[in-house]
């Protein structure tokens, strides 16, 4: 902090250079419309996708490529959903053979009620998929060793939970994302678990290079609104951080001079 | 099913797997020919035709046999 108003460097994941620290999912929204005009609102230049069967009797909605332009958004497909490495690494050749590019947002799901990423199954989809010469955005717990190994693996960035998926619960261990954040090279994108601006802003304060979220934007009563909030608070939390927090103490300090003083 | 005893017609239709869906389809039909009939753009989805990626290229070049077990994704909104 020895420059006044240093600029952010840039956020670089692999070879690609992101001009939005907020990367946002395409899930659960109540229409394709409200969608768009969300991530639009939100700033987002990377955006999340799912792997999934077509509806042959089209009584679902048709696909999102429908509706969001590749030449638009960085579309990254996740592999949500699955449970086993083989599943995983199935689901991310699948959303490669889309054409769109060689990312994955991987994804291997260990427990049902809490969505806890299983992490060793996680670890042999990475190397795996690696070697396969895909660039890995590793969902993860908030455990530094399994992230420090992902970073091993060759993953392009790590990204522990906040809480988990769809919780909505902020930050649960503020300590352990700055411990990634420490020890790791590769980018640290939180994701999951942010369920409004504070959450983000949050987030960004604890120093990491990015957040991805869904539900918080998407389950909002206005979603677009919501997005322009994150927008702003990830830019407000990282500039918080870039800036240098005053030290906290439980005492007052007067902001105003004692002397002068009328008699 | 499939084929008739020897010395016989083959059967016009093969049963397939269609996204976890049995299905009979025209013998002979290759992958691009079962999308159209689907009114699918074939850039639009990926077709796995057992448990093997096809390219876009393969897609006209494929014939659908008897047995296969064909899923076609495509993206959705997700997480």
């Amino acid at each position: 902090m020895t420059t006044i108003g240093q600029p952010d460097p840039p956020f670089v994941i692999g070879d690609r250079t992101f001009g939005s620290r907020l990367i946002v999912g395409t899930g659960k929204y109540r229409n394709n419309r409200e969608m768009v005009a969300a991530i639009r609102a939100s700033g987002a230049e990377m955006v999340t996708v799912a792997v999934r069967r077509v509806d042959l009797d089209r009584s679902v909605e048709e696909g999102i490529l429908h509706h969001l332009d590749p030449a638009e958004f960085f579309l990254l497909a996740n592999t949500a959903g699955c449970y086993t490495a083989t599943d995983a690494i199935r689901y991310a050749r699948l959303g490669r053979a889309a054409g769109l590019n060689d990312w994955v947002k991987l994804e291997v799901i260990g427990d049902e009620r809490t969505l806890l990423p299983d992490t060793s199954a996680t670890l042999e989809a990475a190397r795996e998929l690696v070697a396969d010469g895909f660039r890995v955005m590793a969902y993860t717990n908030d455990d530094l060793i399994t992230a420090l190994r992902l970073e091993d693996a060759g993953c392009v960035a790590v990204m522990p939970l906040a809480s988990p998926i769809g919780s909505g619960l902020g930050v649960v261990n503020p300590y352990y994302i700055r411990e990634i954040k420490r020890r790791l090279s590769v980018p640290i994108i939180v994701d999951a678990g942010v369920g409004t601006a504070s959450d983000a802003c949050v987030t960004m304060e604890q120093g990491v290079d990015g957040v991805l979220m869904n539900t918080a934007i998407a389950a909002a009563e206005d979603p677009v609104g919501m997005a322009r909030a994150m927008k702003l608070a990830v830019v407000a939390g990282r500039d918080a951080y870039l800036a240098g927090r005053m030290e906290a103490r439980e005492i007052a300090v007067p902001s105003s001079p004692l002397g002068g003083m009328l008699d | 099913m499939t084929t008739s005893k020897a010395g016989g017609r083959p059967s016009a239709t093969v049963s397939i797997v269609l996204n976890g869906e049995r299905r009979r389809v025209a013998a002979g039909l290759s992958v691009a020919g079962l999308l159209r009939g689907l009114e699918l753009e074939p850039g639009m989805v990926v077709v796995e035709r057992n448990r093997e990626i096809l390219s876009r290229d393969a897609i006209g070049a494929t014939a659908v046999e008897d047995g296969d077990r064909i899923e076609l994704v495509h993206f959705v909104g997700g997480g």
